[in-house]
């Protein structure tokens, strides 16, 4: 009889406890880069540091030394003498793919504005891996972006970052590990969407008790979860222990797991923080609100974008640990968006531990993100702020890096770390600069006024054939 | 730095706006753009009764009233905004705050008649927000509605007067892809509508113009003596960007006799010389580089520098409102991708208001003192306009945007921010 049991519950937990396979898994390897050494730069290290004619060595897709170090022969020289490195630049708000060039209604493809809560759609499912914004940002020094659902909704679904390479396929842009993202929306869009509907939410009352609806029941989930996973580490540890009676009712709960959800799914990993928050969000007190609301529900809020009232609440920001992604000096837009000012990003950058971000939203933006945050550099300055330039290279690089969790990986110049890395013709913080290569994991996969190293997306091969160039 | 420019605020506060004191103002020592050539530095400018009085190597010997050293600082004509709904949208989307357009007002398919020009607020918070970033005026445009001709508009200058138009009359007609959708379901049956308007000035016909037999008319009799008063005296703007367009509105002033801009142009770089040709300027948004609709995939970063080197006029706009005060940046990437230094601080200048025909802002005797201290280079995103000056008049540099900033700057608020004002 006992043996039978046993068989029974190592029955019952083969079929419940075979793991969810990824789905839809980055596909991109890097290929094989050149060694390349870059002599006499002036390194923005992403983490606060500037190097004077410094050396920077990078070889197998990794950041190797700065400063100095050893060498494999044959590594490339490049002369940066009089020319900047930074980080390859990261945008956390992209609607690249979702919203692509052309702007088609066909192509409209960032918002399932179907219901205001669609956590379980999935933005990488709607990018267009053809869109020609990509190679444009690529030619600005952007190496990886988070193309996100927009703000159509309370909950808009999965983000997903991106390495900036092209390929047939967002899996093969897919940067490897990177958590997903969660983009929920606060105000004036959600309740303008469906409240035009004479559907709920209609107001901000009723944006918040749809959150708050939301997550109820996404810890209702989790807690079934949990529940089931514990029966099933129950009935494992009841069968290794040769032991019956209560295996018997744990081992009869494996075979009924909960039913998945992909709603909830995607709700649940954000309360256990698997998936990062990113809340789009222009009003200080709603900013409040909603911390006040994660910590009802115990979750984290990782970056609020737009915020164009964050300065409002900087310290507030910085205490909770909570980014702030924002625009130099959009405004006036909406009235949500009419108490912004030019000084946003450096305020929120100035407490201690706060997270200055700025992002792009814009197939434009995204292109000259040093130009945005060179705005940003010269108001805080001009206000008092002190910010230097490699304080400001930060909010492009590695708080960025930070807000989509792969802060471990890159936005920073450090031995180990992946290798992208934009070389700048000057200092990257002026209308006049550009990149003059654009390095990801090790590899060149850009090179100003170098046709074979400037990629072109399929839609725009073979348009206005005959025009004299 | 920051102690002189709180010295100038504090003065400028004194003459600004609606002084009736005239006084002189003399600024030493600026690096001068005076108009469409390279600058000259070390230049004095002298300014009595909002007018420049003189310019030259050495004024300090004149008495003024005040002076400012520009300490080798850019000083430039106050600069044009572009094309934008400043004093006519307060904000984008309260509609009942936006007066840019005429919309779902079915009593014709032209209206030409309509003029945003009444509807322009210079109190706004836009204008101040946009002047003290180193903004002059800008070309109060109709903004697309649901018609062929979306209306008429003019220059209008940021020295918070309520009737501050200046220049031609000048209307917008839109003839891009997206319009010719939104009426009669494409482009042919907008230049259909467009023709039939414009042939009938000339016939000895009073009164309306009547397409069908509906109770519509195509255009009415105010209508019309607005197309043909243009044509006489005024600008036709024609919104298009894709180089078939560009070339039908070109064919199609010429036919009718209207001085044409075209606004937009994003392909205009296909019919360069065509453009140069026929003498029309081209207003662009440098920025624009995405073949973002099937009316732009031509649009590339050096638009600005073939267009130029063909010998093509250019202007910049940003297609922005709120936001216009980004044109610097416009057209300071137009410099990054080829186009000369001299002919982009050109088209910011002086070239505006040659074309919508406003008074010459030029830095020499006789002129308007619209001028505009930089912290350094005016097309740069390193800098900023640390003085403007209005009529001769120092701006108190003051918006509801450096308000907030006085507001929420300092780290500690009292009794709360509220009772931080400023």
């Amino acid at each position: 009889m006992r043996k039978i049991i046993c068989v029974l519950v190592t029955l019952l937990m083969s079929v419940a406890a075979r793991a969810q396979p990824e789905a839809f898994p980055s596909t991109y390897a890097p290929p094989a880069g050149q060694p390349v050494l870059f002599k006499n730069a002036t390194i923005l290290t992403g983490d606060g540091r500037r190097l004077d004619d410094a050396d920077l060595y990078i070889s197998d897709g990794q950041i190797q030394w700065v400063g100095e170090g050893e060498i494999a022969p044959g590594a490339t020289e490049v002369d940066a003498s009089g020319r900047w490195i930074t980080p390859g630049l990261i945008d956390v708000h992209s609607h690249l793919g979702v919203y692509p060039s052309p702007g088609v209604a066909a192509h409209s493809d960032g918002n399932e504005a179907t219901a205001p809560v669609t956590a379980e759609v999935w933005a990488e499912h709607s990018v267009w891996p053809q869109d020609p914004g990509f190679s444009r940002a690529l030619a600005g020094g952007v190496t990886a972006m988070q193309i996100l659902p927009g703000s159509a909704n309370l909950f808009g679904g999965r983000g997903v970052t991106l390495k900036n390479v092209p390929s047939i396929s967002y899996q093969g842009m897919k940067f490897p590990d990177a958590p997903h993202g969660l983009k929920m929306a606060c105000g004036e869009n959600p309740k303008r969407v469906y409240g035009g509907r004479t559907q709920a939410p209609s107001t901000r009352m009723g944006n918040v008790a749809a959150y708050r609806s939301a997550w109820i029941r996404a810890q209702r989930y989790q807690a079934d979860w949990d529940r089931y996973n514990q029966a099933v580490k129950d009935a494992a540890e009841a069968a290794e222990g040769d032991s019956s009676g209560a295996s018997v009712a744990s081992a009869l709960l494996t075979n009924t797991p909960p039913r998945r959800n992909l709603e909830l799914d995607t709700l649940a990993g954000a309360l256990r923080g698997d998936i990062l928050v990113h809340m789009h969000c222009y009003r200080a007190d709603e900013m409040l609100t909603i911390l006040d609301m994660a910590k009802e529900f115990g979750y984290s809020v990782g970056t609020f974008h737009h915020g164009v009232e964050a300065y409002k609440i900087a310290d507030k920001l910085a205490a909770n640990d909570v980014c702030g992604a924002l625009w130099a000096d959009w405004w006036g837009f909406k009235i949500e968006a009419y108490d912004g000012i030019q000084e946003n990003i450096a305020l929120v950058d100035r407490p201690a531990g706060g997270c200055a971000i700025v992002h792009s939203d814009s197939d434009e933006g995204i292109q000259r993100l040093n130009q945005e945050a060179a705005k940003a550099m010269l108001r805080g300055n001009r206000a008092g702020l002190d910010i230097p330039p490699e304080r400001a290279i930060r909010w492009i690089t590695y708080n960025a890096a930070k807000s989509l969790g792969v802060h471990e990986q890159t936005g920073s110049i450090q031995p180990g770390k992946m290798a992208d890395v934009v070389l700048w013709s000057q200092d990257p913080f002026s209308v006049y600069a550009k990149p003059s290569q654009v390095y990801i994991d090790g590899v060149l996969r850009y090179e100003q006024n170098n046709p074979s190293l400037s990629p072109q997306s399929d839609f725009e091969l073979g348009q206005l054939m005959g025009a004299a160039r | 730095m920051n102690t002189k420019r709180l010295l100038i605020v504090l003065m400028g506060s004194l003459l600004f706006p609606g002084s009736g004191h005239a006084a002189s103002l003399l600024i030493t020592n600026g690096t001068v753009f005076m108009g469409a050539t390279a600058p000259s530095s070390q230049l004095d400018i002298l300014i009595e009764d909002g007018l420049i009085e003189a310019v030259a190597g050495d004024l300090s010997a004149t008495e003024a009233d005040h002076v400012i050293d520009a300490e080798g600082r850019p000083v430039t004509p106050a600069l044009f905004a572009g094309i934008s709904a400043a004093g006519l949208s307060e904000i984008g989307m309260v509609y009942e705050a936006v007066d840019s357009r005429l919309n779902k007002l079915y009593t014709g398919l032209m209206h030409p008649e309509f003029d945003v020009r009444k509807a322009y607020n210079p109190l706004s918070s836009v204008v101040p927000v946009t002047r003290i970033e180193g903004y002059g005026y800008t070309l109060l445009a109709a903004a697309f509605g649901d018609r062929t001709i979306s209306g008429q508009g003019s220059l209008v200058r940021f020295d918070g007067g309520f009737n501050s138009f200046e220049g031609y009359t000048t209307i917008f007609v839109n003839v891009d892809g997206y319009s010719g959708n939104k009426i009669g379901g494409s482009r042919a049956a907008h230049w259909m509508l467009l023709e039939t308007a414009f042939s009938s000035l000339d016939t000895k016909k009073a009164g309306g113009l009547w397409l069908t037999h509906n109770e519509h008319p195509l255009i009415n009799q105010t209508g019309r003596a607005t197309l043909k008063n243009t044509r006489e005296n005024g600008i036709f703007v024609f919104t298009a960007n894709r180089a078939s367009d560009i070339l039908q509105a070109l064919a199609f002033s010429q036919k009718h006799q209207l001085k044409a801009i075209i606004s937009g142009g994003q392909e205009a770089w296909v019919v360069r010389e065509a453009l140069a040709a026929s003498g029309t300027p081209v207003v662009i948004n440098a920025l624009d580089n995405l073949p973002g609709s099937f009316d732009g995939l031509g649009a590339r970063l050096d638009n600005a520098a073939l267009l130029h080197a063909a010998g093509v006029t250019l202007l910049f706009t940003s297609g922005e409102t709120h936001n216009a005060r980004k044109l610097r940046q416009v057209a300071g990437n137009a410099v990054a991708n080829g186009l000369p230094y001299e002919v982009a601080m050109a088209a910011m200048t002086s070239l505006p208001a040659e074309i919508f025909g406003g008074k010459p802002r030029m830095v020499a005797p006789g002129f308007r003192a619209d001028l505009v201290i930089w912290s350094g280079d005016p097309l740069d995103v390193t800098s900023a306009a640390d003085q403007v000056i209005i009529d001769g008049k120092l701006d108190p540099m003051t918006s509801r945007q450096t308000e907030l900033l006085k507001r929420y700057l300092p780290a500690e608020a009292g009794l709360g921010r509220a009772y931080i004002n400023p």
